[in-house]
């Protein structure tokens, strides 16, 4: 079994459309959305619901105002700036600059200060048309978000041990932060989707470089090939130099928000379409690249 | 005449690549030239900065290397006493007694500097190491662009978020704040002290969804905001309706067009710009110079 996630540095580059057509094209595969922040995945593949979990998060620090005697030293202390004096002069905790670092509550002489559970963070095992699925949904503003994903991956990969599936697909969320280097941790491959844009390729580029630290190997497609060439040129000369194999083009068409719309995956929608074909040949390249071949990387 | 501190605006979307760098580079321009030439454009996408790139030829105006404090435990002073490991929520300090080890992970360390109040025996400094950059970039026109820039490997980008805000807080500016994608915590530090919010949605169902938990943030932020549909023409109507329903302003719409999409690849947004879009943006802008007054 292994585990590909599909991440591509700049956002709207095409990565939850890419995962959702490998979707109609892999046989035996379990799925994970690794894009806690701002899931879509669940938008086409209608996951039911098996199970709910409650993702501990953290804590937020509560000032208890009855006791509180605004010595001032919680708000000194906080390092993210979190603790503000309200309308009427007193210390309060602002809980979307709060990060759970405890240190307020730990200091206050009086013992005002208590943490509470942050409970706002659901994850969930579903079934899908097309196998089982793990996701997630956080509360708006939530941190840790690179824990949710390292936590959700585990379960997958402990269903597709179970269900002896030979592939996770992981749709990978957006940049190069903390999702982003907990979807990077340990997976067997990355598909690198690039989008042929000035931004495109320079959040590959950032996105290749944090790939390459954690030695994992590479491959890539361009989506939307066709709306510059120019470009779509310059970043086969990049991947060429970087020895990233480029496993196919995915031209632009309308009918891939079509397919959106009517909530299928665009092998599904329109499975004679040239975009359908390439993710055909695509999903078939990725297939015959054996786990142990040699893929960048390993300069 | 009544002085009026100047606003705060950010441009956030929840789905990635849904037109928020277009926006805060155009509106940026458009300001400049039409409102306010004391107007100053901040990338806040620090994991993926692309404001740059829509420049002419942007001189640096200035380049500063931001630090992020880390633990360090001398174990000549360090008595293995555990307090640290167990103040520190990051899961960052181990100390094994047995074998004298002390050792920060500094990839889970937040800078909170917890550990350094809990240590007893004075073993714990905290050492500078670089988080990122922050470069300000001349561009022609209004006061500039301001640029984070996390280091690759780096997992602190709110921390970088909140020091590129610290180094442009100036009331005597105008400012646009361009913000990552998504709704988590590095979006929250983006918008924190905003004084209007744009969001950037496409008529997709992506687009809609994550429109609806940006919109679930913002009102847990209490912060005003409006909505500006980029490719109008795609996809369906269902993100005018759920507008309609919230009562929710729509700001402006951007229509579709390859040809926007083909100049915005080659990073061309700000050469021949058309007609239409030109319309567009003064609208939008006196829809929000109207915020102002309100203010």
């Amino acid at each position: 079994m292994r585990e590909i996630t599909i991440l591509s540095g700049k956002g709207g580059a095409g990565k939850t459309s890419v995962a959702a057509a490998f979707a109609s094209l892999a046989k035996n595969v379990v799925f994970c959305d690794n894009d806690v922040d701002a899931a879509d995945l669940h938008l086409i593949l209608h996951p039911e619901i098996k199970e709910t979990h409650e993702f501990d998060s953290g804590t937020i620090a509560k000032i208890n105002p009855e006791s509180c005697t605004n010595c001032g030293l919680c708000e000194e202390h906080c390092r993210f700036d979190a603790i503000h004096p309200n309308t009427n002069g007193m210390p309060e905790v602002n809980p979307f600059q709060c990060e759970g670092c405890r240190l307020c509550e730990r200091i206050c002489p009086v013992d005002a200060i208590t943490s509470v559970q942050n409970n706002n963070n659901h994850w969930f095992v579903s079934g899908t048309r097309f196998g089982p699925m793990v996701h997630a949904r956080m509360g708006a503003g939530e941190e840790n978000s690179g824990r949710l994903v390292t936590e959700i991956r585990k379960k997958a990969k402990e269903i597709a041990t179970d269900k002896k599936a030979g592939v996770i697909i992981s749709d990978g969320p957006p940049g190069i932060g903390c999702p982003a280097i907990a979807s990077v941790t340990g997976t067997d491959m990355v598909l690198l989707v690039v989008e042929p844009s000035r931004s495109g390729m320079h959040d590959a580029k950032r996105l290749y470089e944090l790939v390459k630290s954690f030695n994992i190997p590479v491959v890539a497609l361009i989506n939307k090939f066709d709306i510059n060439l120019e470009i779509t040129a310059e970043i086969g000369v990049f991947l060429d130099e970087n020895n990233i194999p480029l496993l196919g083009k995915i031209p632009f068409d309308p009918q891939l928000v079509e397919s959106m719309v009517k909530e299928q995956t665009i092998v599904e929608f329109s499975p004679d379409s040239d975009m359908s074909r390439e993710f055909g040949v695509i999903w078939q390249k990725i297939n015959e690249i054996k786990k142990n071949d040699d893929l960048c990387c390993n300069q | 005449m009544q002085e009026i501190k100047k606003m705060k605006i950010a441009v956030a979307s929840g789905k990635g690549g849904t037109g928020k760098t277009t926006v805060s580079v155009n509106l940026f321009y458009f300001i400049s030239k039409e409102w306010d030439s004391n107007v100053r454009l901040v990338d806040c996408d620090v994991e993926e900065p692309n404001d740059v790139l829509f420049f002419n030829n942007p001189a640096i105006q200035s380049r500063e290397e931001v630090y992020q404090l880390i633990p360090e435990i001398d174990t000549e002073k360090c008595t293995f006493c555990k307090k640290c490991q167990e103040w520190c929520e990051f899961n960052a300090i181990t100390i094994v007694l047995k074998l004298n080890f002390a050792e920060v992970d500094a990839s889970l360390c937040h800078s909170c500097g917890a550990c350094s109040v809990a240590c007893e025996f004075d073993a714990i400094t905290e050492i500078e190491k670089p988080l990122g950059t922050i470069t300000g970039y001349q561009t022609g026109f209004g006061k500039g662009l301001t640029e984070g820039c996390l280091n690759v490997g780096s997992s602190m980008q709110t921390m970088l978020i909140k020091k590129l805000k610290s180094s442009v807080d100036d009331k005597d500016y105008l400012t646009i704040l361009d913000a990552p994608p998504g709704t988590s915590c590095p979006v929250v530090e983006t918008v924190a002290d905003a004084d209007y919010i744009i969001l950037v949605t496409e008529p997709t169902p992506f687009g809609l969804h994550d429109l609806k938990i940006t919109v679930e943030l913002l009102a847990d932020l209490q912060k005003p905001f409006g909505v500006i549909v980029n490719k109008a023409g795609l996809g369906n109507r269902d993100v005018y309706a759920f507008l309609e329903e919230n009562n929710i302003e729509l700001l402006g719409e951007i229509p579709f067009d390859r040809n926007f999409a083909v100049s915005y690849s080659s990073g061309d947004l700000l050469q021949n710009i058309p007609d239409k879009t030109t319309r567009v943006f003064r609208e939008i802008i006196q829809k929000i110079k109207r915020k102002e007054v309100v203010k």
